[in-house]
């Protein structure tokens, strides 16, 4: 600031607008900054201002409450919340259950010294994901289990199909990298199975697992068409719920929705940020 | 006592082989399991009936409709215009931006990473539902109610959808990167920009090049961004952009998959292998390498 103020006391008044036009490196980011603040921040202090606001008869918007009442007052939406929290853990639990053995045999080198068994658990991701649906959909109907009937089991299954890889990936990086020399101290030392996976393989595989938590909880509760597909609309999540709002047009209610959603977001990442920080404490503290 | 010993061995050499072959047999069954769907749709691609489970003999017939039917045609050519387009832009924009936010002050670099954080963690029906909201707040008070949903709308829905992957996947290429080339490019007589053209590039081209591969799945499987901020454009002519997924949505709302998507499955899967090998070899490749390094 003060080489430019004297710049400018020196009446060069060219040469100090070249200098500071002239091509500097931390300029290229000015694009993306003014990219994020319309497109990421705009877009979310609009959401919160209607969620906050009503629209009157005339069609301006009015601070007032309603919206958030009306949420906490509607056993539908509370009941669609309820649902969506219980599916998400049943969801998360699931994965990990059956994500967490086969990260853990992927990345043992007595199993699997081949990593094309690991592109086989990812690939399935990157098949269309709306066509996945539908034929996972179709197999289960084949199969009996029809979505109208069992809504809860098909969409279920739907979902653990679909996040299983999203499970299996943060897990294997975790898994490669557990150290093998503390695991068989813990053998040698006389610990059996079960004790060398309470005491040692697990608490190295904790950061993994919250990752892998991360990666399917909240995206299962805001999931939008795997539900709808699935459980053939009688089941419905929290993104349905927001969808369906807006697509109603009651624009400041659907707001206040995706601002619950919001906060959930927020609150489930300011627990994991945490749990990061502690990893990162105990990491100096064992150096 | 040699006795007592190799008996040990072996018992040893059983249990492992028997782990080996435990653990084997719980992947397989569970691969075999997660590929059903697919492959069930993959064999009845071979055959003309409208639902899966009845055969009425062999054919290529569908893969003779999937070709002349318009309406998955244009879908197909939309999703990779969509797909190309926004990833380019994406990744020029975020590599710009990560470089840019690299040689800023720790706030600057540290507030744009916290919005960029945002995209990432949010979920993605409030991503769309926040931008149609600004769209259509736009529209109204702004334009006046000319319509503003097109393929820009959508465009711009697909780019925050992937500039902060590309943004996370260049930032680390950066930190490796050794900072002397920068400096050594403008001692030989470089201007700033072909310094960074001619050292700071090339260092990050991997990350770079992996910010765009993920744009291109991210683009390729979105469906509730696309479903929202679409508009007329592309290959639909006046009519709403038809992506894979809002066509293939909107056909599995009323029925099962129709008989030519299961032949499009196929030729996906096909493309995906091949994607899927490619990218082991070239694993494989930089594993070798990175091997070499350490040992010389």
């Amino acid at each position: 600031m003060s080489s430019n103020n004297a710049m400018h006391r020196s009446h060069n008044g060219w040469k100090t607008f070249k200098r500071i036009v002239a091509f500097k490196r931390k300029y290229l980011s000015i694009p993306y900054f003014v990219f994020l603040i319309l497109f990421v921040i705009i877009p979310i202090l609009i959401i919160l201002v209607y969620a906050f606001t009503k629209t009157t008869d005339a069609g301006n918007l009015v601070f007032s409450f309603d919206s958030l009442v009306e949420f906490f007052s509607s056993t539908t939406k509370l009941n669609v919340l309820v649902v969506s929290l219980f599916i998400g853990i049943i969801n998360t639990i699931l994965c990990l259950l059956i994500g967490y053995p086969i990260a853990y045999l992927l990345a043992d080198k007595k199993v699997n010294k081949n990593y094309v068994m690991v592109m086989l658990f990812v690939m399935p991701m990157w098949i269309n994901f709306v066509l996945r649906t539908g034929a996972t959909r179709d197999v289960l109907y084949m199969m009996g289990i029809k979505g109208g009937e069992h809504p809860y089991a098909a969409t279920l299954i739907g979902l653990v199909y679909n996040y299983l890889p999203f499970t299996i990936l943060p897990l294997y990086t975790t898994m490669i990298k557990l150290d093998k020399s503390q695991i068989e101290a813990a053998k040698d030392l006389g610990c059996n199975p079960a004790q060398t996976f309470a005491h040692s393989i697990l608490p190295q595989s904790v950061p993994g697992i919250v990752s892998a938590a991360e990666m399917v909880f909240m995206p299962t509760m805001s999931s939008y068409v795997i539900s709808d597909t699935l459980s053939e609309g009688k089941l419905t999540l929290f993104g349905n719920s927001i969808a369906n709002s807006f697509n109603n047009s009651l624009w400041n209610d659907g707001s206040f929705m995706a601002f619950v959603m919001l906060a959930l977001i927020f609150l489930t990442m300011f627990i994991t940020n945490r749990f990061h920080k502690d990893e990162t404490i105990e990491k100096g503290r064992l150096w | 006592m040699a006795a007592v010993r190799s008996a040990n061995e072996r018992r040893l050499r059983r249990n492992a082989i028997l782990y080996k072959t435990i653990g084997q047999c719980i992947i397989w069954a569970v691969l075999i399991v997660m590929y059903i769907p697919i492959m069930v749709l993959i064999a009845y691609s071979f055959t003309t009936a409208t639902n899966i489970g009845t055969w009425t003999g062999f054919s290529f017939d569908l893969y003779k409709n999937l070709f002349q039917s318009e309406e998955i045609m244009v879908a197909l050519g939309n999703t990779l215009l969509i797909a190309v387009i926004s990833s380019v832009l994406s990744t020029i924009l975020g590599t710009c931006g990560a470089i840019g936010a690299y040689y800023s002050k720790k706030r600057s670099r540290e507030l744009l990473e916290s919005v960029n954080q945002i995209p990432v963690v949010n979920a993605e029906i409030v991503i769309a539902l926040s931008l149609t909201v600004m769209f259509v707040f736009f529209q109204t008070y702004i334009l006046g109610g000319a319509n503003v949903f097109s393929f820009w709308t959508l465009l711009v829905g697909h780019m925050i959808l992937q500039v902060p992957f590309v943004y996370l996947s260049v930032k680390p290429k950066l930190q490796q990167m050794d900072p002397a080339l920068y400096e050594a490019a403008l001692d030989l007589g470089c201007t700033q920009s072909q310094a960074l053209w001619k050292a700071t590039i090339p260092e990050i081209t991997p990350g770079i090049a992996s910010g765009f591969l993920l744009s291109i799945t991210l683009s390729l499987d979105d469906f509730i961004v696309t479903a929202f901020t679409r508009g007329a454009g592309l290959l639909s002519g006046d009519k709403s952009i038809e992506t894979l997924s809002t066509l293939v949505q909107a056909k599995i709302k009323k029925g099962p998959i129709p008989p030519e998507m299961r032949a499009l499955t196929t030729l996906i899967f096909i493309v995906v292998l091949i994607a899927a090998v490619l990218v082991t070899i070239y694993r494989n490749r930089t594993v070798k390498k990175v091997r070499k390094g350490r040992s010389a």
